[in-house]
């Protein structure tokens, strides 16, 4: 069962309290409390304090009102971010599911091999968001990249995927979609809960294959695919070493990788302007929680639960 | 059946097919990294003619310090994660499991929910935060979240393992007179190396993969990690040294590659029951 399963069943029925078990509790939970303060829900908290001030670490900072929060409205820099953070989560994340399904459609229902197809297609999820991949992207898709040699023998003209503004974005589009490996691994697990008879029946009322997959997969798939669109958004939202190796660190050509979290890197962490990386940092958050909301209330529509 | 026995070898040599071509970068990189410096760009094929190491001593020596002290502090903060992490999680999976206290529901909400929190919307302050307490170019920043339980995935996957555990086994200790402590010490914990072994695997290939807040809590050469010192040395070369350049990112992706293989297992399982990368 995944968290999204566990989020969804907590509206339901209570839990018996053992009041004996509050102390216990307390210290088991004492880390993660301390955490909760300190590292995660007290920061966030701090953040949206500091959207309201000027501060740069040195000089103490200055209420400035809601002078950062305009200027998340008016920054036309941050605002080709978004586009092109939208444009990469947008169109990576189905390329990449699609991929995840189709692979894991394939590998079912007891092919040979299947463990070692799986590790095969699984490895790049691990590898994907290493500095060291980026670096060979770097080279891949470069002027004199290995794209390029290979289109050569076909007698293709190649380009600098990465120094050309209108494809550099499309090169870390394709290095996300390379990591199909963990959604495809999930759906796999989820295909195995399909009981095998209803396939049979099918077969037996003579459903062709597509409307087996339609009509018995799909559905009872939609959990699943649900849950990796939920967690893959979520990702693709915070990518940021890619971005940051093949372009330099400046989100070149022409802003045309500048991730939101590349934007609020620099905003922070070369400029120390701490109050308008604070307010982006807020904003960002807000971004993410309504695509999730989006994305659980149009599951009503799609996403078929047995239960 | 006659079509699927035509289809089957069709759909092994498609699979082969797939996996050949998104393999074939890694693979080249590594060949590559193997040539002499100027073949790089001539070669896009895999077959070398012999194997020149050149390029791993001139990589290892180019920044100062040299590569093997970014591996060093790399090791030293991913074990630093992953006690962080076993100790912490275990012990808040403990009490989301098996303990019935006040606002349990509540609180097992909020710590769910922090699991599809970014790293980036805190970071700020948190940067605030240690940099004040001069944090700053050590590895506090980045072991002691571990160690107050903030991956909150891993408390998760604890949680479910915990909760697939006969709950006969605490019912007899308690009987017994067994305390909480000494149930989950004695008789929890011993039972889910499988979710600590998980653990372990995914904080240390994460750790070490992790960039962003490395780079930003390390800015220190002699306490560069992995990632953070790569991305220096590609930074600081021209363009035609690819050849040094692979042999480093070869070097920082086989520890990962090795994690991989000894703990495929448990990462497949990890994925399937959690969802995590």
């Amino acid at each position: 069962m995944s968290a999204l399963d566990e989020l969804r069943q907590l509206r339901r029925g209570g839990v018996q309290v053992r009041k004996s078990d509050n102390r216990a509790a307390f210290w088991f939970l004492a880390p993660w409390f301390a955490g909760l303060l300190l590292v995660t829900i007290g920061p966030v908290v701090a953040s949206f304090a500091l959207g309201f001030t000027k501060y740069n670490l040195i000089q103490p900072p200055k209420f400035i009102g809601f002078d950062n929060f305009a200027r998340v409205l008016s920054d036309s820099r941050l605002h080709n971010a978004l586009r092109v953070t939208f444009t990469y989560v947008l169109v990576s994340v189905p390329l990449q599911l699609a991929c995840a399904l189709g692979v894991a459609l394939l590998l079912n229902r007891g092919l040979r091999g299947l463990a070692f197809y799986r590790s095969a297609f699984y490895l790049p999820s691990l590898l994907g968001s290493s500095v060291a991949i980026a670096v060979l992207w770097t080279q891949v898709f470069g002027t004199d990249g290995l794209v390029n040699r290979l289109l050569g023998f076909f007698g293709v003209e190649g380009r600098g995927w990465i120094s050309d503004p209108d494809t550099a974005l499309s090169t870390l589009i394709v290095l996300n979609v390379w990591t199909f490996g963990s959604p495809m691994i999930i759906f796999l697990a989820g295909l195995r809960q399909v009981p095998e008879v209803y396939y049979e029946a099918a077969a037996i009322d003579g459903a062709s294959r597509w409307a087996q997959f339609r009509r018995i997969t799909l559905p009872l798939l939609s959990p699943i695919l649900f849950f990796n669109l939920v967690l893959q958004i979520i990702h693709a939202f915070q990518s940021f070493t890619q971005a940051f190796v093949v372009s330099g660190g400046t989100g070149g050509p022409s802003d045309s990788t500048m991730f939101y979290t590349l934007y609020l890197y620099q905003q922070g962490f070369s400029r120390f302007d701490m109050g308008y990386a604070s307010a982006l940092a807020w904003f960002l958050l807000l971004i993410i929680a309504a695509f999730t909301a989006i994305n659980f209330w149009a599951a009503k529509y799609w996403v078929f639960y047995d239960d | 059946m006659t079509t699927r026995r035509l289809t089957t070898p069709v759909k092994h040599l498609g699979l082969v097919l797939i996996g050949f071509v998104m393999l074939y970068p890694v693979l080249w990189m590594i060949a590559s990294s193997l040539r002499p410096g100027d073949e790089i760009f001539r070669s896009p094929g895999l077959i070398l003619d012999g194997l020149q190491t050149e390029n791993y001593t001139e990589g290892w020596n180019a920044l100062t310090p040299s590569f093997g002290t970014y591996l060093l502090n790399s090791a030293v903060l991913v074990l630093g994660c992953i006690v962080g992490n076993l100790v912490s999680c275990s012990m808040a999976a403990y009490a989301f499991a098996r303990l019935q206290f006040t606002g349990k529901r509540w609180w097992f909400g909020i710590m769910l929910g922090t699991i599809m929190l970014p790293i980036h919307v805190i970071i700020v302050p948190q940067y605030v935060l240690f940099s004040n307490i001069g944090w700053v170019n050590t590895f506090l920043p980045l072991i002691v979240p571990k160690i107050l339980a903030t991956d909150a995935f891993f408390v998760f996957l604890m949680v479910q393992f915990i909760r697939g555990l006969p709950r006969e086994l605490d019912e007899a200790a308690r009987i017994d007179g067994c305390g909480h402590p000494r149930i989950f010490l004695q008789i929890i914990l011993p039972l889910m190396t499988p979710a600590l072994a998980t653990t372990t695997i995914f904080t240390f290939i994460w750790t070490w993969n992790d960039f962003f807040s490395q780079l930003i809590y390390l800015t220190d050469p002699d306490m560069y990690t992995v990632p953070v010192a790569l991305r220096s040395f590609v930074d600081s070369t021209v363009a035609t040294s690819w050849g040094s350049q692979f042999a480093m990112s070869v070097v920082s992706l086989l520890p990962i590659f090795l994690a991989f293989l000894v703990g495929q297992r448990y990462l497949v399982k990890g994925i399937a029951t959690t969802g995590g990368k």
